[in-house]
């Protein structure tokens, strides 16, 4: 499977009469924009801000962040199961409009939090204060329930990337990225002398806010699976979720998954990347045996010399990840294991719910009660009261000038355990 | 084919929706204590079947917790549901003592009760 990624650079999001992409430049009609992402009976209202990066601006709390992408040759159309048909896809090219995104915010639960800064302390956390934003904020019925209003915020953040995707569409990109990966026996024999490697991509699957969806199947209900790695870059699994935002994957973090870029990266010279094996984090214990048997079986089945495993969330993940881990290096398959912690505000608490004397490589994304004042901005987009009452807050945690104390959990992204983020450990 | 459950619950939300289905235990208890007492459970050769740490919402950031064990109380410990309810404990006593549970306003309460119980019935049913 063969994908050519085409990346138009944005540099800057304005709104303007016409949508189009001009010397790197999104421009954005609002109207339009908002006829394209209505007509769910659920909504009462949706409106459009921007937010670039340096502005004083917060946005709160963040539901998801997606990338407009835009398929131009091949197989399906972004976001398969959602937007386009289940069509596989991952193959042809794909237009991405680098630099832009679309973030949604809509109070769903009254303890939301999911912050990004644009400037500030708090933008040094978070990915998506260095992207071009189009931010929808929506506001639900009265009385609709939390189920529903998740799914319709999600739905009109698909819809936006798609809508704004398709500005790229006959753009000349700035740089083409060429992706491939053979079918199995192939992709063995191109690069035989080097060890071969599988990911194991575990996915958040608990319920309300904890699921992610792949072609459309919430994951809670999968049984683990080879994935190829292009399929991803196509939309093919998004985010439900937005609880404890530090460590969950929004869409735009799958769509630009770190792991395997860098994976991509080092094909054919270190090792051979065979592709992707997702599996779940289910709460049913029984779930959790049968999905690390099965990926562990599958890692094996392929051939793998080595794995990288990321897991999503903490807590009940974590024990996928150790269950994974050891069925895994049981099969005589070494591991690398990727996660962050909750080790306390001074970072001496164990980490981890769970453990394994076998997780012996593993690469930390931070430390999510890591403590953080940030400032208070000039202007905010979404719901300013919602930082009062944020999870990973403290009671009363908006000060009254608008500043917020909290741990670095409440902010979109800081600690992504899949490495999208900016945090860094340095000896000295 | 899951096993018949039992669900220990503070949240009153999980009691009224569950009971009648599967047997409850409600105790208006704290939530380390809901734990606890899972554990005896466990000591009595109950096996855990759902995690104890479920969801994303910290152990210092809710004070709902529901967790499934077998209603069938088996022979021996199971080893594997001790250590994971002891690492709970551990870790929700060691998150508490970090931060304190904060006193929150009704409608997040409300929101708190739906998501434990969202996601031991997405467990469960």
């Amino acid at each position: 499977m063969r994908l050519e990624l085409g990346k138009i650079f944005i540099k800057d999001v304005q709104f303007s009469n016409q949508t189009k992409v001009e010397n790197g430049i999104l421009y954005v009609n609002k109207e339009e924009l908002i006829k394209e992402v209505s007509g769910d009976e659920r909504l009462k209202s949706i409106d459009v801000e921007l937010a670039r990066p340096g502005e004083e601006v917060r946005i709160i709390p963040v539901k998801d962040v997606i990338e407009p992408r835009v398929k131009v040759e091949g197989k399906g159309g972004i976001f398969p199961g959602f937007i386009s048909k289940v069509d596989t896809v991952g193959s042809g090219r794909t237009h991405v409009l680098k630099g832009a995104a679309v973030v949604t915010t809509g109070k769903i639960v009254g303890f939301q939090e999911g912050i990004i800064d644009m400037s500030g302390e708090g933008a040094k956390y978070t990915p998506f204060s260095k992207t071009n934003n189009v931010v929808l904020i929506c506001e639900p019925v009265d009385n609709l329930p939390q189920h529903e209003h998740e799914e319709a915020v999600r739905m009109v953040g698909f819809k936006a990337a798609t809508y704004l995707g398709k500005a790229g569409m006959n753009v000349e990109p700035d740089e083409v990225k060429v992706y491939e990966t053979l079918p199995l026996l192939e992709q063995v024999k191109m690069y035989p002398e080097l060890p071969k490697v599988v990911y194991v991509y575990m996915l958040q699957s608990q319920g309300l806010l904890h699921d992610t969806y792949v072609y459309g199947v919430d994951a809670k209900k999968i049984i683990p699976t080879f994935i190829y790695p292009t399929e991803v870059f196509d939309g093919a699994i998004v985010s439900g979720n937005c609880v404890s935002a530090c460590d969950k994957n929004p869409t735009y973090v799958h769509m630009n998954h770190p792991i395997i870029e860098d994976l991509y990266e080092r094909h054919g010279k270190d090792f051979n990347f065979l592709g992707c094996v997702i599996t779940n984090e289910n709460v049913y214990l029984a779930d959790k045996e049968r999905s690390s048997n099965y990926t562990a079986k599958l890692v094996e089945f392929l051939g793998a010399d080595a794995a990288i495993i990321s897991e999503e969330g903490f807590g009940n993940p974590d024990a996928d990840l150790v269950m994974n881990c050891n069925k895994i290096e049981e099969k005589g398959i070494k591991t690398v294991l990727v996660t962050d912690e909750y080790a306390g505000r001074d970072g001496a608490s164990q980490s981890l719910a769970d453990s394994t004397p076998k997780g012996n490589a593993v690469v930390t994304a931070g430390n999510a009660n890591e403590v953080v004042v940030l400032p208070p901005m000039k202007k905010v987009i979404g719901h300013a009261e919602a930082a009062n009452v944020i999870a990973g807050g403290f009671s009363g945690s908006l000060r009254e000038d608008g500043s917020i104390e909290a741990e670095i959990q409440v902010i979109t992204g800081a600690t992504s355990e899949v490495g999208f983020g900016y945090l860094t450990a340095k000896g000295f | 084919m899951k096993e018949k459950p039992i669900v220990i619950t503070n949240n009153p939300l999980t009691k009224s929706s569950l009971d009648g289905r599967f047997d409850v235990i409600y105790k208006e208890v704290d939530l380390v204590d809901v734990l606890i007492v899972v554990r005896d459970y466990i000591h009595k050769g109950h096996k855990l079947l759902t995690h104890p740490l479920m969801g994303s919402i910290k152990p210092n950031q809710t004070p709902y917790k529901s967790v499934a064990i077998s209603k069938k109380n088996y022979m021996d410990i199971d080893i594997m549901s001790l250590e994971i309810i002891e690492n709970s404990i551990l870790k929700a006593k060691a998150m508490l003592d970090n931060k304190k549970l904060p006193q929150w306003p009704k409608d997040a309460l409300e929101d708190f009760s739906l998501i434990d119980y969202d996601l031991i019935k997405n467990a469960l049913i």
